[in-house]
């Protein structure tokens, strides 16, 4: 059997796997579907339903907002924004990251020590003051949250990548490839990364939740994401000024987002057991 | 009544049975050799006596210790037998004592458990325990932590805290496997001297050391009795074909049937070769000091020595792959110089390398295909895809492994399997030289022959020339035309296959010799003629570095360093070469 329908069946028996996994497929179907099946629209005000209730009737599942606006389609459209974040933070911090530690590690020396100094340099400037003064230079942008967010979690990847490889670099498959002669990036891609792969995924996955965190905390703090587009942590924002009229306003995202960031730590969790069983065998 | 009764043993895992209906018995004083290879059972038979199977094996039959059932026994009951009744001595020592333990605290401990002794009284007798088993300054080593001890020292540590309680049974699981084999030699005479009217059951894959200290040995296959006797007799007459294949592959010094190498151009040169690395606090240690070697096409070269004797450090730098200090490699009449990602691509091609640990030298997440066809990619990428499948499967077959393999993961081979892979992965650049680095150490005796048999194989159809690394002088009998003796990153002597094991000049590779066991009960060898172990690295013995250690040493031998010279067609370096 290869190692890879080994890993599946493994994640087929693993219970965490299957139900945080699943509910998370669900939201993201519901998440892409919902707004389309809906008659309403996220931008669409309507002075007459103010504040409503969610009900069963007329595809109003989460009620309305203070302006009047469909909060399910809503909050659907936060969750897009979240996935989206945590999408482009796992591959930003996945690319750059496993590249730049994988080769820190496997030249070590004094290109490590220049490297991983840079870093820590980064890794010393504080995030929010980082964020602001982004803002203040390029003004407020969809498309440089994402950057900011996927800025800062690189750097974990890359010191978790070049620790790993440090030590893989010892072993005698890569002197063996040294030996025939493997040029040194074929030796970064095709013996160190594949096994990084166990790690790597593991790290993702407790990086995602991270990512989704600082945008919803950028959001609620007003740094992220614009009026009249919304987020999960926009749309928790607007629900505590409403707190005590509308209570839906703020438990309806708090508690997607507390679900979505449940199921990638479980998700995390069960991966990493997963690969240990790998090594166990 | 025996001391120890086994009746129908059976241990399984999972449904995968390791021990198949295993009945033996062991008297009292008696020792026993329980010899089998890798995968056998050997070790499953030890634990399952001492009660340490884990909780998913599953057990059946009957383990009797005199009178006492152990199969089923309370864990309070299998606490008060062990160390007191039965001690175990394990093959790591580093593994089986506790770290963070002083050596003397963790025997008292075992005293003091047990009732045997209190207070001073159980200091003084640890004291003596550790002076029994031979650790010098034993006020000192009381207080040592276990890594503070050498390997040997170590081993000596766990017999002493085997032995301490005066056990009627002791196990021992393949103790001095991780061991240099002038140590193995040492432990194994301290432990028959030291036992007295303790029974020794003594697990092993060297028959050497069965045959040297057991009076009674079995012999298990796939985990159940092939056969048992008193060791002269099986050794004489094996009863069962698979007793007969284990002794034929056993090793031996007495004889070779490898052919003359017929004179060739050199290949390889390696002059006054040094290499050092520098340690964490700034010291250099040296671990190869201007050594000489050369080969020629067709040849086989054996490096040996004890751990530490730089003979894997000498090709390491001549291959590129650790720095060298100083000193010149020529390969095939061009100079080789730097590490090896900087040097020609025909020089990397004529020089490769097998490793020791079959599976840690290949990638895990490839394919042995892609593994083998690796090589090919880098040295001929002109080739199309289906050539260099064709050419891999051809390899293969010629390894002696079938297409079955080609898509298979490192983990899915035994280690002969993947050892294969590894000499297909070199032999398909067609080098001019191959380097086996320990390449059949990890392995059984009957595979160990067919690895060997592959690469004499392949030297005869090529011209290969082959540097055997080794630490096993019965390898070095059986493959090598040439012999390089290394101690402390020396050369001590080179000489042809037969001059050295005829009559070796150097005291040194006299005592190597003579260490080693032979699986003749009535030449047993494995004699411990040198004391102690070898110096640290850090500050070697001044003059020639043997000499703390040499049976033969005057004064001229610690102060000056003995230049190499020819004596009676060895190569040797030894102030009273001619007189000894």
């Amino acid at each position: 059997m290869t190692t890879f329908a080994n890993i599946l069946r493994r994640v087929r028996k693993s219970r965490a796997v299957l139900i945080s996994g699943g509910l998370l497929l669900g939201i993201v179907v519901a998440a892409i579907a919902g707004p389309a099946l809906s008659p309403h629209d996220y931008l669409q005000t309507n002075f007459n339903e103010l504040l409503q209730r969610p009900a069963t009737t007329g595809f109003r599942f989460f009620g309305t907002d203070d302006l009047g606006r469909d909060l399910f389609v809503r909050s659907m459209l936060g969750v897009q924004v979240t996935i989206i974040v945590a999408i482009v933070a796992s591959v930003v911090s996945l690319v750059i990251g496993v590249t730049y530690g994988a080769v820190a590690g496997y030249f070590g020396g004094r290109v490590d020590a220049l490297m991983m100094r840079f870093v820590d340099t980064l890794y010393a400037l504080p995030f929010i003051f980082f964020v602001i003064l982004l803002m203040v230079a390029f003004e407020r942008n969809f498309l440089l949250i994402f950057v900011a967010i996927g800025a800062i979690n690189w750097l974990d990847m890359a010191r978790i990548v070049r620790g790993q490889t440090l030590s893989l670099r010892e072993r005698e498959f890569v002197d063996a490839a040294r030996l025939t002669g493997v040029s040194a990036p074929r030796i970064i891609f095709r013996h160190i990364a594949p096994n990084l792969i166990g790690v790597v995924i593991v790290y993702v996955t407790l990086t995602i939740p991270q990512a989704i965190l600082v945008e919803s905390f950028l959001s609620f703090l007003g740094l992220g994401i614009q009026e009249p587009q919304t987020s999960l942590g926009a749309l928790v924002d607007a629900g505590v000024n409403q707190m005590e009229g509308a209570s839906w306003m703020l438990l309806i995202p708090a508690a997607l987002l507390a679900t979505i960031l449940l199921c990638f730590n479980f998700l995390g969790d069960a991966m990493r057991d997963v690969f240990d069983a790998r090594d166990a065998q | 009544m025996s001391l120890l009764s086994v009746d129908g043993l059976t241990i399984g895992y999972a449904g995968q049975p390791a021990v198949r209906n295993l009945s033996f018995t062991m008297e009292k004083g008696e020792s026993v050799g329980l010899v089998g290879e890798s995968g056998s059972g050997k070790t499953q038979t030890a634990m399952a006596v001492l009660g340490l199977l884990p909780a998913q094996a599953k057990v059946s039959g009957s383990i009797r210790f005199g009178e006492t059932e152990l199969l089923g026994a309370s864990e309070k009951l299998l606490n008060a037998l062990r160390a007191q009744s039965m001690a175990m001595v394990f093959q790591d020592p580093m593994q089986a004592l506790n770290p963070f333990v002083q050596i003397g605290s963790q025997l008292r401990r075992i005293l003091l458990h047990h009732g045997l002794a209190e207070g001073s009284q159980a200091q003084t007798r640890v004291m003596d325990m550790l002076e029994r088993v031979g650790l010098p300054d034993a006020k000192r080593q009381y207080r040592a932590y276990p890594h503070q001890l050498s390997g040997g020292m170590r081993q000596r540590a766990m017999l002493a805290s085997a032995l301490i309680a005066e056990p009627q049974l002791l196990i021992a699981d393949e103790p001095t496997t991780a061991l240099d084999v002038t140590v193995q030699a040492q432990i194994l005479e301290l432990l028959e001297e030291l036992r007295k009217d303790t029974a020794l059951l003594l697990i092993t894959h060297d028959l050497g050391v069965v045959a040297g200290h057991c009076e009674r040995m079995l012999v298990i296959a796939e985990g159940g009795l092939v056969e048992q006797g008193t060791t002269r007799q099986v050794f004489a007459q094996p009863q069962h074909e698979h007793t007969a294949r284990l002794i034929a592959a056993a090793p031996r010094l007495d004889r070779t049937d490898i052919p003359d190498a017929k004179p060739a151009e050199m290949v390889l040169e390696i002059a006054a070769a040094a290499v050092s690395y520098t340690e964490q606090q700034g010291d250099s240690l040296h671990a190869v000091r201007g050594v000489d070697l050369s080969i020629h096409a067709g040849e086989t070269v054996a490096v040996v020595g004890e751990s530490g004797s730089g003979k894997s450090s000498l090709v390491r730098a001549a291959l590129g792959l650790v720095p060298m200090r100083s000193g010149r490699v020529v390969f095939c009449g061009s100079a080789l110089e730097g590490p090896v990602q900087t040097r020609s691509r025909k020089s990397r091609r004529g020089l490769q390398l097998v490793f020791q640990d079959p599976v840690g030298s290949l990638n895990p997440q490839m394919r042995v295909a892609s593994i083998v066809a690796e090589s090919l990619l880098v040295h001929e990428p002109g080739t199309s895809a289906e050539m260099r499948r064709e050419h891999v499967t051809a390899m293969l077959e010629k390894c002696g492994l079938g297409e079955q393999y080609l898509d298979r993961y490192p983990h899915e081979l035994s280690g002969g399997e993947a050892q294969r892979v590894a000499i297909a992965r070199a032999l398909i650049l067609e080098p001019k030289v191959l380097v086996c680095d320990e390449a059949v150490a990890a392995l059984d005796g009957t595979v160990r022959q067919q690895i060997l048999a592959l690469l004499r194989t392949a030297q005869e159809e090529s011209g290969l020339a082959i540097i055997f690394i080794t630490h096993d002088l019965a390898v070095v009998r059986a493959v090598s035309h040439r012999v390089l003796v290394m101690y402390m990153g020396a050369l001590v002597e080179l000489a042809d296959n037969a001059t050295l094991f005829a009559g070796a000049r150097h005291p040194y590779t006299r005592a190597l010799l003579e260490a080693v066991p032979v699986p003749d009960p009535e030449h047993p060898g494995g004699r411990a003629t040198l004391r102690g172990e070898v110096p640290s690295l850090l500050s070697p013995p001044s003059g020639c570095t043997f000499h703390p250690r040499c049976p033969h040493a005057r004064e001229i031998c610690a102060a000056e360093t003995p230049r190499e010279r020819t004596v009676g067609g060895s190569t040797v370096a030894c102030h009273r070469a001619e007189e000894i």
